[in-house]
């Protein structure tokens, strides 16, 4: 679904991203995980378009998609969210969902004064879909209030349920455990899994292996920019190249 | 009886200037309130609209371009098409910038424009400007209270259309993405939304609801010059909208009528007081005032008199609860 081949970025002399390769199968959950400074996120950025790879090619269901402007991407059916969650805060939850949705008519300035009647109701069908993924995550309740009011779990919630109304195939999901409470984690385990068996392909990023280990049978250790092993959780948090990424040389 | 006709008509020249300033108030509104676009060249856009409205619709000038003689309507359409235009090459050339550096930029356009205005005799009839715009109805009312009532009342009318068109695209999902490109642009690109294109939007949309005040203006008083487009126009402008409230269509309207009030109430109190040989450097406490009311609402009720409400009609929830309520 999606394939990276030999993808690089470089920061004038850092080569954050070096040479990276890997494929993510549809349908699965596929883990990246690596010490602090490995590339994770840049490489995420990478692929999402926030900055291009300096060099390589990132494909996705079969089309190239380097060098494409986020938006772009977005529209195709790849969606990601932050590390730092990045709500609209004087926005309610509900319009910060509802922003989401692909071809909406009411986008366009004309529509809104030529063709009211099919704006109006393509928002009423919007709004029942944006209040059943806040439902979804947990925060149906919280719909009308506005985005700033929510802890930093709530948020990675929020995040997740605007991307889903726009309904990708692929979700890179930055983090989706960093900052969250241990019971708000295993509520974000669970609806991850519950999305995937509908059918959803993701692509995470996370430090927490008891959420890597529940989720993700493929597992991509980077470590200096670098895919240094791939494997499942168990293998790979046996594996020495692993521990001393993390740890450094034993003495 | 006799005594309240120069009262009244004087209240009709006061909120004609009001609804007119409302306006341009509503234009910058879009752009800020709504998208965060930091134009500081409201005054340059407004003299584009004036100006086009009085060369399409005067009489033939002599010495300069234009006095078409059109219809005043066909004026105020044809201001609107030109600030739009002017505004589309400025915002594709700046619009890539932000905050402060869009800030300067569009003064500078406004500062140049104005120059423009200034200079180019064939088309602005220089520093004279242009006479002899015509003030629609005049045959039949004269140029006394009865005409100045009529215009009054067109330029309610426009008002409210303006009003009634902008206040639809801002609750609309266009103005959703306005309003979330103004909160976070990166978030909004990573939404699938096109912030340069969104922002162009908005900002030659407001710019031509600028050159419609522009054209209102001009046929208001009949008579432009450049020193009607100074950049203490652009100031007074974002004075209505930072005091009415930026973010609420209602508040700009607001902010145009209370800050006019002041303005005017100022002027004819230092008139007053200030002996007569001072009266031209007395003018400039008026500015002062202004400075000083604007610093005030900043610090106190930043949010203006009708500060924005939050939520779309459709992202409030059932009980119309819009997220202000504890």
């Amino acid at each position: 679904m999606l394939r990276l081949e030999a993808v690089t970025r470089r920061f004038g002399g850092v080569t954050a991203v070096d040479q990276v390769s890997f494929a993510v199968e549809t349908g699965s959950i596929t883990a990246v995980i690596g010490p602090n400074g490995a590339g994770k996120t840049t490489l995420f950025n990478c692929v999402a378009g926030l900055f291009p790879p300096s060099s390589g090619q990132i494909s996705f269901e079969g089309k190239p998609i380097h060098g494409l402007r986020p938006d772009a991407i977005f529209q195709r059916g790849l969606a990601r969210t932050f590390q730092i969650p990045r709500p609209f805060p004087q926005m309610t939850l509900l319009d910060n969902v509802m922003l989401a949705p692909l071809g909406q008519s009411g986008e366009r300035v004309l529509d809104n004064w030529l063709n009211p009647v099919r704006v109006a109701r393509e928002e009423l069908a919007n709004r029942e879909k944006a209040h059943h993924w806040l439902d979804f995550v947990g925060l149906g309740a919280l719909a009308g209030r506005p985005a700033h009011i929510l802890s930093g779990g709530q948020r990675k919630l929020l995040e997740l349920a605007r991307v889903m109304a726009a309904e990708p195939r692929l979700v890179l999901l930055d983090e989706p455990g960093a900052g969250v409470n241990p019971k708000l984690l295993d509520t974000i385990v669970e609806k991850i899994a519950a999305l995937n068996s509908s059918g959803i392909t993701f692509l995470l990023i996370e430090h927490n292996m008891d959420l890597v280990a529940a989720l993700s049978r493929k597992v991509i250790v980077m470590a200096e920019g670098r895919v240094l092993i791939t494997g499942d959780a168990a293998t790979v948090t046996r594996d020495p190249r692993v521990i001393e990424a993390y740890l450094g040389v034993a003495a | 009886m006799a005594d309240l006709i120069p009262i009244l008509s004087y209240v009709t020249f006061f909120l004609c200037f009001a609804v007119i300033f409302a306006v341009m108030a509503l234009g910058l509104n879009l752009q800020w309130g709504f998208t965060g676009l930091f134009n500081v060249g409201v005054a340059g856009f407004v003299a584009v609209g004036a100006y086009t409205s009085a060369i399409l619709t005067a009489p033939p000038y002599p010495d300069s371009l234009g006095g078409f003689g059109l219809p005043v309507a066909a004026g105020w359409v044809g201001a609107m098409i030109m600030s739009g235009l002017v505004a589309l090459v400025v915002g594709v050339a700046a619009l890539r910038l932000r905050h402060d550096y869009l800030a300067i930029t569009t003064f500078g356009v406004a500062v140049t424009l104005q120059l423009v205005a200034l200079n180019a005799r064939w088309l602005t009839g220089g520093p004279f400007g242009l006479q002899f715009i015509p003030k629609p109805f005049q045959d039949l009312l004269g140029t006394g209270l009865a005409w100045n009532m009529a215009y009054l009342a067109m330029s309610l009318a426009v008002l409210g259309l303006v009003y009634v068109a902008l206040e639809r695209l801002v609750k609309s999902p266009f103005g959703r993405v306005l309003r979330a490109i103004r909160e976070d642009e990166t978030a909004a690109e990573a939404l699938g939304k096109r912030a340069f294109s969104f922002r162009l939007q908005s900002f030659v949309i407001g710019c031509m609801v600028m050159g419609l005040g522009g054209a209102l203006y001009a046929h208001f008083v009949g008579y432009i010059a450049p020193e009607d487009f100074l950049p203490i126009l652009t100031f007074q402008i974002w004075t209505m909208l930072i005091v009415g409230g930026s973010g609420n269509n209602r508040g700009a309207i607001a902010g145009a009528l209370a800050v006019w009030l002041l303005w005017s109430l100022s002027g004819t109190v230092l008139r007053q007081i200030i002996p007569q040989s001072e009266q031209a450097r007395g003018a400039a406490l008026q500015i002062v005032l202004i400075g000083v009311i604007l610093a005030a609402m900043l610090i106190w009720r930043p949010r203006g008199l009708v500060g924005e409400v939050i939520g779309t009609p459709a992202g409030k929830d059932e009980k119309g609860n819009t997220g202000k309520k504890a």
